[in-house]
């Protein structure tokens, strides 16, 4: 196992001699997504022409499926095959090799038993979608309903702690706390919030013989196949599950649904490809969703700011047969100096779909509460709240006082402070007018965590010279397939264009897929050791064939750039070599690990946001003005990837403070928005001028490449700035998210 | 039910069951799957086509109204390997990430520098009955039929500056 | 989608005999609600007669002064017209409001008057309404949604209309022109248009079986200011939680009620020299809200408000 101090040596990245890692390159396949052709799993052309299957959803919450007729639909025009829990074939346990839990899915599709609103009790295919579609409605049942339990805020009393979870405590919390001259307790509620991913679930699947093909859009390319394969009860040799495109993720798309189930057993059934697709309704009610929390902040201070006392306790819920906790306090852990500090989670098991992790799982909920909380300590104390974090910054992570990695919070704040005008904040809120509009700013932090992942990579050099990088990796949009290209082309010192990278197949060597903002750094580090490893390789080659002008040296000493390989002015093309050398082609693989010492350190990406909104007093309407995000998140592989993936998480922090929530219906179970007009995603008008910046850095101890995840950090305290910036402008603060109008308008004297 | 219509400048003839929607025509018939399903309600524009020169939503219209009309999708806008002015910045101004929604922004887009150079205001034109200027406020409230989860807004913008002669 | 038919006549009096002979045949136009509805089988015409294509798609001069909006003109249409920005500039706002571009460049004028309501228990079809079944109850009464009528509503619905544009037309006294199969010409108020649920909540206008709208009639811009506001949850692409239309002294406010909601407390109260304030005090006596939906008050009491002063209606009197 390797040490993070091996990680600091100087490496083809570091040098980045080619000038690629880092540069803005255009998407790797930006082009097919332009023009349209990027097939995603329903688009996928299938051997023969496939049929069309639909899934019907139950409209009780809890209970069991009494009768299924499926008598008239299955003599309905066109149809090939009805489905209930009365005759779907059986279909085998999942879990033994799917971890974690969240990740396994619902298990069996169809089931008798009831365990939700929207859980799927029917499935129907016919030769088109519209005759499939038409046949649904055909199915009729009967249902015996139970009780369920449904609504969090009636729960909150039956919260427990999650299995095997303990509090965390430093020092003491209560006597510090109860002592500290400054004192805030309040709490922030969270909602409930939906991915909303553009492309709904859906699968292409068929069989040749015993094995299967899917096409399904899925982050975990392994967790998918072994699910599948698990259900369908045979190898997991048997199954290949492909996903080149991926049409939104988020975390939502993580685990496997009814349509890569069915659309599997239904093609072995009928003996003829099968594709099916989730409505949006289906996307609301029957994959999963980010759970409200309920997070009592307490904060006691010295009067000169220094915190003595932090506590941040979390209620949440998950589906009853689902756990999941959405971890709202972890980030609390590493964020701010306090010497007697309590953290922990508190969980309430309801009959609802399965709450699951959504982009920055924790944070995302987690930091609305707390860079809140500072905004209102600071005002308390009559300090600016930047200056209130500065106070309480820590030397070391102030739960378990180990190194950190890198900490750039501090300049993250000052830089973006000077950069966004922060000195022109009126620290009295509702002084600031703009025709009608109350004007108001607000910052907050940002802190995510870091993770590395076991991963492997495949990459081969043809005799054309061609390289292509191959692994059971996933792009969801957030720019994979782009900078596993730049850190082949510049390991092996090649131009881009003569890299391919293909990923999202089973078939290829195995990465976790996407989430966590793990993925550059895990994926990017196994294609980083594959393409040393195919260095080596042709070093060998070069330096063993007798027909090279390398041939004789020392393997140690060859060098790659421009397309050649290189001892001092002895040099070939790799083409050259290879197509003589090795015409076959030369296929290695490489993978990464964990470092042994990586737990170390406490390591995180850091960032502080700055927004400035208007809040009309008419309406109670909150609209972005402007917004502002510095942060350092390691080594950047790709300016122009890495920034949207960047304001894209900033600008779901707009509508998690604005505009996104559901709410369950206590009589039915049911999602009060089952669609994107009743669900508000933010919309282009919605987003006024905002950008962002990265601070330079490299974090040594994070993997060899020095490089972190962005995809997640980005949302972390966004929605808290803006709502910050919503009491700056007018005076209300509102702890329940979203700030919608009715909320802010109540508030508003 | 037969119904014939010009598609990316061809010619186009099909027999429809009338349910099926413009979208569904093109992805599961004529095999230009390029026009996305998000929604199928007319809820996040990334089916937008553009039919006689104006962007719609595919989803919301049957097929067989369609007779007789020229219909632009994604397919039918690149020439040969040059892209499409909006394509290009798209793709040079990042405006996309997963891409799923990015067919129906390109379509959209161009139905929209359209609207706006035949002078039909928008919520955010100031005067109504002035000429209209393309402001960011302008291009922001135009383009809100088109949700994008990824939230490429920024880069979107940029793009359709740089497409519109704007930057 | 349950099968159905469906055909294109190329006259109104050929498309009025289909409708009326043909049980279940219903008129298509933009399609935007109806093809909508009909996924979710809220809707399940027989047959579809495609009025969209009509001659009835134009904008015309009456020799009041005022404009003939056809039924068959699109919002983007009339939201462009040069008479309509410079006349009826509530009516371009509230168009403009509503849906987006792509929506609006096949949404019709008649059938944004008939477009069906937003609610989601409406939406939802594994509920109890009684705009879907008659007497089958309704699940917006003691759920969750907090966009609700304050005024006007029954035991049987408490849904709100959602149209933008009929909230305008209303503050802007326009008719309604219909023709049905026996040649018979109508004209209603677009006031009077749309009815209150009552017990009948799936009886939504005043408009008789295989009866068409033809036109929507403005009558002459009346004096003073016009404007339109609304009040959403996002900035664009969404429905109104509440909507104010003044054009002169009328005031019609939208998202409140089964029906675009005219406010006549209020002109009253401002014919007899109340303040802006004041008057929508008056309006909003009358409300009923249930709950979940009291913000209606304190938004609608300010946003007509300051519709009213930016108008100048509440001035001088």
């Amino acid at each position: 196992m390797s040490s993070v101090k091996d990680w600091a040596a100087p490496t083809p990245i570091s040098e980045n001699r080619g000038g690629l890692i880092g540069k803005g390159v255009d998407r790797y396949e930006g082009r097919l997504k332009v023009t349209g052709s990027a097939p995603f799993a329903y688009e996928v052309e299938a051997p023969s022409p496939p049929a069309y299957g639909v899934l019907i959803a139950s409209p009780i919450a809890k209970g069991t499926v009494t009768l299924a007729d499926i008598s008239e639909a299955r003599v309905a025009p066109g149809v090939l095959l009805v489905w209930t829990p009365h005759n779907v074939p059986a279909q085998g346990e999942r879990g033994a090799k799917i971890n974690p839990r969240s990740q396994r899915g619902s298990n069996p599709a169809l089931a008798e038993r009831i365990e939700h609103f929207g859980q799927h009790v029917g499935f129907v295919v016919a030769d088109t979608l519209e005759n499939a579609k038409a046949a649904a409605a055909l199915v009729r049942f009967d249902y015996a309903a139970e009780p369920a339990d449904l609504i969090f805020e009636d729960n909150l009393d039956a919260a427990d702690q999650p299995e095997g979870e303990e509090d965390v405590r430093v020092g003491d919390f209560e006597a510090a706390f109860a002592g500290a001259p400054v004192r805030l307790d309040e709490t922030y509620v969270s909602p409930l919030q939906n991915h909303a991913q553009m492309e709904p679930c859906a699968t292409t699947a068929w069989w040749d013989g015993d094995n299967v093909t899917v096409h399904t859009s899925i982050q975990m390319v392994k967790g998918g196949q072994h699910t599948l394969a698990e259900t369908l009860m045979i190898p997991s040799t048997q199954v290949r599950l492909v996903t080149r495109y991926i049409g939104g993720g988020f975390g939502g798309k993580g685990q496997a649904y009814d349509d890569l189930t069915l659309a599997a057993l239904a093609a072995r059934e009928l003996g003829q490809p099968v594709k099916v697709a989730y409505t949006r309704q289906q996307m609301f009610q029957a994959t999963i969703h980010r759970p409200a929390v309920h997070m009592r902040v307490r904060l006691g201070a010295q009067a000169d700011g220094r915190l003595d006392a932090f506590a941040l306790e979390a209620v949440t819920h998950c589906r009853r047969e689902t756990p999941f906790t959405e971890h709202a306090a972890n980030f609390a852990r590493s964020l701010y100096a306090a010497p007697n500090r309590l953290t922990g989670h508190r969980l309430v098991k309801l009959d609802i779909p399965a709450a699951g992790p959504m982009r920055a799982p924790g944070e995302a909920s987690g930091m609305l509460s707390l860079e809140c909380a500072m905004d209102e300590l600071a005002e308390q104390l009559g300090l600016d709240p930047i200056e209130l974090r500065l106070r309480n910054e820590p030397e070391t992570d102030p739960e378990t006082g180990k190194p950190f990695s890198t900490r750039q919070l501090v300049r993250c704040m000052t830089e973006g402070a000077q950069r966004f005008g922060w000195d022109r904040r009126h620290p009295k809120p509702g002084q600031v007018r703009d025709g009608r509009w109350l004007v108001g700013l607000g910052m907050a932090a940002a802190i995510r965590g870091n993770f590395l992942l076991p991963a492997k990579a495949g990459v081969r050099i043809d005799a054309d010279g061609t390289i292509t990088l191959r692994q059971g990796m996933t792009d969801i949009g957030t720019g994979t397939y782009t900078i596993l290209a730049q850190i082949t082309a510049e390991t092996l010192g090649v131009p881009l264009a003569q890299v391919k990278v293909e990923l999202g197949d089973s078939d290829f060597p195995p990465a976790p897929g996407s989430g966590g903002q793990f993925g550059a750094a895990t994926a990017g580090s196994a294609a980083f050791a594959a393409g040393m490893n195919l260095r080596t390789a042709l070093a060998e080659l070069a330096t063993g064939d007798p027909n090279s002008p390398l041939y004789g040296d020392d393997p140690e000493l060859v060098t790659f750039g421009g397309g050649h390989i290189a001892v001092d002015n002895r040099a070939e093309p790799l083409d050259r070599l290879v197509a003589r050398a090795a015409p076959d082609g030369i296929y290695v693989e490489g993978s990464i690990t964990p470092a042994a010492d990586a737990r170390d350190y406490s390591q995180h990406t850091y960032g502080a946001h700055f927004a400035e909104v208007g809040v009309d007093p008419d309406t109670g309407e909150v609209r972005l003005r402007r917004m502002f995000g510095v942060f350092a998140a390691g080594r950047i592989l790709n300016a122009k990837t890495a920034m949207s993936q960047i304001t894209g998480g900033m600008i779901w922090g707009v509508g998690t403070a604005l505009h996104e929530y559901n709410a369950v219906d206590p009589r039915y179970g049911s999602f009060i928005a089952q669609d994107l007009a009743g669900y508000h995603v933010p919309a282009h008008a919605d987003i006024a001028d905002l950008s962002a910046m990265f601070l330079d850095e490299v974090d040594d101890k994070a993997n060899p490449m020095g490089i972190k995840g962005v995809g997640e950090l980005g949302i972390a305290g966004a929605g808290a700035a803006i709502a910050n910036a919503v009491y700056n402008a007018c005076g209300a603060r509102i702890r329940q998210y979203p700030l919608t109008p009715e909320k802010v308008l109540a508030a508003l004297p | 039910m037969k119904t014939s219509f010009t598609l990316n400048g061809q010619a186009a003839s099909l027999d429809l069951d009338p349910r099926t929607t413009l979208l569904d025509a093109l992805r599961e018939r004529l095999d230009l799957k390029g026009s996305k399903k998000g929604c199928d309600h007319g809820q996040c524009g990334a089916c937008t086509v553009l039919v006689n020169g104006r962007r719609i939503n595919a989803c919301l219209s049957l097929a067989v109204t369609h007779e007789g009309d020229e219909i632009t999708t994604i397919e039918g806008l690149a020439q040969d390997e040059t892209l499409h002015p909006v394509q290009a910045a798209f793709l040079a101004q990042d405006a996309f990430q997963c891409g799923y929604c990015t067919p129906g922004q390109i379509c959209s887009t161009i139905g929209m520098l359209k609207e706006a150079a035949d002078g039909w205001a928008s919520l955010a034109t100031e005067d109504l009955t002035a000429d209209i200027v393309l402001t960011d406020e302008e291009i922001r409230e135009r383009m809100s039929g088109n949700l994008c989860r990824c939230s490429a807004y920024p880069q979107i913008l940029a793009a359709i500056r740089t497409a519109g002669g704007l930057a | 989608m349950k099968a159905f038919t469906y055909e294109r006549p190329g006259d109104v009096a050929t498309a009025l005999a289909l409708v009326a002979e043909i049980p279940g045949a219903r008129f298509l136009a933009g399609g935007t609600n109806l093809v909508d509805l009909m996924k979710l089988r809220i809707e399940q015409p027989t047959h579809l007669v495609d009025v969209s294509r009509l001659p009835l798609a134009e904008i015309e001069d009456t020799p009041e002064g005022g404009l003939r909006l056809g039924a068959m003109t699109t919002n983007s249409q009339v939201a462009a017209d040069a008479r309509v920005r410079a006349r009826y500039p509530a009516l371009a706002q509230a168009i403009l409001s509503g849906a987006s571009g792509q929506l609006r460049n096949k949404a019709t004028t008649a059938g944004n008057l008939l477009q069906r309501t937003r609610c989601p228990y409406f939406y939802d079809t594994s509920k109890p309404c009684n705009k879907r079944a008659p007497g089958a109850g309704c699940a917006a009464i003691g759920g969750i949604s907090s966009n609700t009528a304050i005024f006007g509503a029954s035991d049987a619905c408490i849904a709100t209309h959602p149209s933008d544009m009929a909230v305008a037309l209303t503050a802007l006294d326009a008719k309604v022109e219909t023709q049905s199969g026996a040649g018979e010409a109508r004209v209603l108020a677009l006031e009077g248009f749309h009815r209150l649920p009552g017990d009948t909540p799936h009886v939504e206008t005043e408009l008789r079986p295989a009866e068409m709208i033809t036109a929507v009639v403005l009558p002459p811009p009346p004096p003073g200011g016009q404007i339109y506001r609304k009040a959403r949850e996002r900035a664009s692409y969404a429905f109104a939680i509440g909507s104010v239309a003044v054009a002169g002294g009328r005031v019609a406010l939208g998202a409140v009620a089964h029906k675009p909601w005219r406010a006549e407390a209020a002109e009253l109260a401002l014919e007899q020299g109340a303040s802006p304030a004041e008057a929508m005090d008056a309006e909003l006596r009358a409300a009923r809200p249930d709950g979940h939906n009291d913000y209606k008050l304190k938004l609608m009491a300010r946003l007509g408000a300051a519709c009213l002063t930016t108008t100048g209606a509440g001035d001088g009197q």
